[in-house]
């Protein structure tokens, strides 16, 4: 059953008018450029790209922490951006956020306690904190502390413990180990894949990491520059990338075998900017497709599907590198 | 890639660096006794996660950890090509840092100066320590530029650094490293702050470089990964300590002690299908109360009651040139035993 349901969003952001306010505007920045997907009721959807490719602003403008330019999304049914401000609250209830950056997501002059009673106040619900705590693996001990007083991996788990004190039913958890060791990332990984277990949750699980999402994600979808080139089921997009950012994607991921000789696709130049994409297919500048013609330059290919439930916006998808 | 024949270009003995903390609350060990060497044409890869000093490390070789708080502790060694680093007086110092050895640190954006242009950066040490005109200056400075792959060098070189994206600023980092073609490059997590497909053509630049060049690369990371592909050997490093040292492919093959063990278990894999990671419980401790014996005891999945006590040394492993920090070298039934 789908949960969340997002058609066609769009977010761009005006551009700076200059001479002090008075010029033309620069060119819109955009952000998310007509993305769509769905989230079946206790799966997880991973959403992978670069800086600037708009996968925080996906997540943001979801929880209306932002609002959209175009497009709607439905939570259970209900259309999310049509909310007046009191049912936007009582939805937010059910739809919480994990950041990245657990140093300045919590208020560092609130204890632990006060950080995750807040939510409950706001609410009017009654929950225990020492049970919230135990449940992301801290002791109860911990409720009296201060951010400062504890490490990245702590801060997550109360960042995480603060987002199901209102017992969501859907969690965007924005890059939520990328700030993390690996060691510890690894905790928290598995603490978010007991917790969906335990709890039936729905995670879009945002990343620049494919190797990470790997571990977490039932379906996958790549991002680049503010649209979805390609989305598949985990275990295909891995064994079968369809669209040539994909593949280059993966291929560069260092991985920890050195005698791992896979064809490295190093790509050429930078990610342009999402003010002034280019041409056609957004990604022809930097394609390293064999098959890439003069049509890459013109003709936007569209995200359609090539294999059930695998869709990708290449139009040499049937003839993947 | 040379071997570890010869002598050493970089000798580290006993390395110590200390900060002197807030009163009260004690003296953070931050570097404790590390001993490595690097060989010239060599990769050395240290490895480690937030703490466990590898940047102190890094800076204590060219003397840039602040004083104070830090200082280095009589008694450790830093040897380049024969001469003790730590007991230069400062112009002999000048001489070698940034001519002999150089660094590029992990934040492009931090690191250059904004207010000039990056062509006058790189000139700057050509100027320095090769004496020079202004005008040669510039013209290495666009020679620098085309070699590390900056598209129309002629014209990138009197851009600012805002005028650069993050990938085109640390090829500009890496230009003025190399500026003066030093013997040993220190690259202090270069990619970390990088996309990875930018991440991937800053790896292949520097793997091109140093063959065309012939420099040791000391390569600082906290990516296993990245040492896999890059690195001739690997120092592993943890609370302070060199737990690990050995060759790349023998240390992933067989990883000796616990704490490379766990960290190799713990990567997410792109290879491996959905499933649990392997997590080392608990957190790395604190700089100013490192647990006693060994220091990984606490989160050792074999630890007994020697490790709690006793501090192994570095002993030999079997295999050439891996050592590891550990006693279960000693009684290798241990492990089996767990397993």
């Amino acid at each position: 059953m789908t949960l969340v349901d997002v058609r066609d969003l769009v977010k761009h952001y005006a551009g700076e008018r200059r001479w002090f306010g008075l010029g033309r505007p620069a060119a819109a920045v955009r952000a998310v450029d007509g993305v769509s997907f769905a989230i079946a009721s206790g799966k997880t959807l991973g959403l992978v790209g670069e800086s600037g490719s708009g996968k925080t602003t996906v997540g943001r403008t979801m929880l209306r922490l932002q609002e959209p330019t175009a497009g709607k999304v439905l939570f259970e049914e209900n259309d999310v951006f049509a909310l007046d401000a009191t049912r936007l609250r009582a939805l937010r209830r059910r739809m919480q956020i994990v950041f990245q950056d657990p140093y300045s997501s919590l208020n560092p002059r609130m204890t632990v306690e006060e950080t995750l009673r807040e939510p409950l106040e706001i609410h009017g619900l009654s929950g225990a904190v020492p049970a919230l705590l135990d449940e992301v693996g801290l002791d109860a001990a911990f409720a009296k502390r201060y951010p400062h007083e504890l490490s990245g991996g702590q801060r997550q788990r109360v960042g995480i413990a603060r987002a199901l004190s209102v017992e969501p039913k859907f969690v965007v958890c924005d890059e939520p180990v990328s700030a993390l060791d690996v060691s510890v990332q690894a905790q928290v990984l598995n603490l978010l894949a007991d917790l969906q277990t335990r709890r039936r949750l729905t995670y879009l699980f945002i990343a620049h990491d494919l190797a990470v999402v790997r571990h977490i994600a039932d379906d996958v979808a790549v991002m680049y520059l503010g649209k979805i080139v390609e989305r598949a089921p985990a275990a295909e997009i891995y064994a079968q990338p369809r669209h040539p950012y994909t593949r280059a994607l993966l291929s560069a991921v260092p991985e920890p075998n050195p005698r791992a000789s896979k064809q490295r696709i190093v790509l050429a130049g930078d990610i342009p900017s999402p003010a002034h994409p280019p041409s056609g297919c957004p990604f022809h500048p930097r394609c390293p497709h064999p098959l890439k013609s003069e049509r890459c330059h013109t003709e936007p290919p569209p995200l359609r599907e090539i294999t059930p439930g695998h869709l990708a916006a290449c139009h040499y998808a049937e003839k993947p590198m | 890639m040379t071997g570890t024949e010869g002598p050493a270009l970089l000798r580290v003995r006993d390395l110590k660096t200390y900060f002197v903390t807030e009163q009260g609350k004690g003296t953070a060990r931050a570097v404790d006794d590390v001993s490595f060497d690097l060989y010239p044409g060599e990769t050395l890869g240290i490895v480690g996660e937030s703490g466990c000093g590898k940047t102190v490390t890094s800076l204590s070789i060219l003397r840039l950890v602040p004083e104070p708080p830090g200082h280095i502790l009589p008694g450790s060694v830093i040897e380049f090509e024969g001469r003790n680093l730590l007991a230069l007086a400062a112009p002999e110092l000048r001489a070698v840092r940034g001519n002999q050895i150089a660094m590029i640190f992990q934040e492009p954006m931090t690191s250059l100066n904004p207010v000039f242009t990056v062509g006058d950066q790189i000139a700057e040490a050509a100027i320095v320590h090769q004496h020079l005109s202004r005008k040669a200056a510039r013209a290495r400075a666009i020679e620098m530029l085309q070699l590390v792959g900056i598209p129309d060098p002629k014209e990138r070189v009197d851009h600012y650094p805002h005028q650069l994206s993050g990938g085109m600023r640390q090829r500009v980092m890496i230009a003025m490293a190399l500026v003066c073609h030093p013997k040993v490059l220190i690259a202090d997590e270069p990619t970390t702050a990088l996309d990875v497909t930018i991440q991937a053509q800053i790896l292949e630049l520097l793997d091109r470089l140093q063959n065309e060049l012939g420099m040791a690369v000391l390569l600082i990371t906290h990516d296993l990964g990245v040492v896999a592909g890059h690195a001739d050997r690997v120092v592993v490093m943890y609370a302070g300590r060199v737990v690990e040292t050995a060759p790349t492919s023998g240390l992933f093959e067989q990883p000796t002690h616990p704490y490379t063990e766990g960290l190799l278990a713990a990567v997410p894999r792109i290879d491996a299908p959905r499933s649990r990671l392997h997590a080392i419980p608990g957190q790395v401790p604190a700089a100013t109360a490192w647990p006693t014996g060994c220091r990984f005891h606490p989160r050792c999945p074999y630890a007994w009651d020697k490790c709690v006590t006793q501090e192994p040394p570095q002993l030999e492993t079997g295999a050439p040139g891996h050592t590891a920090r550990c006693w279960l070298v000693t009684e290798p039934e241990r492990r089996q035993a767990k397993r």
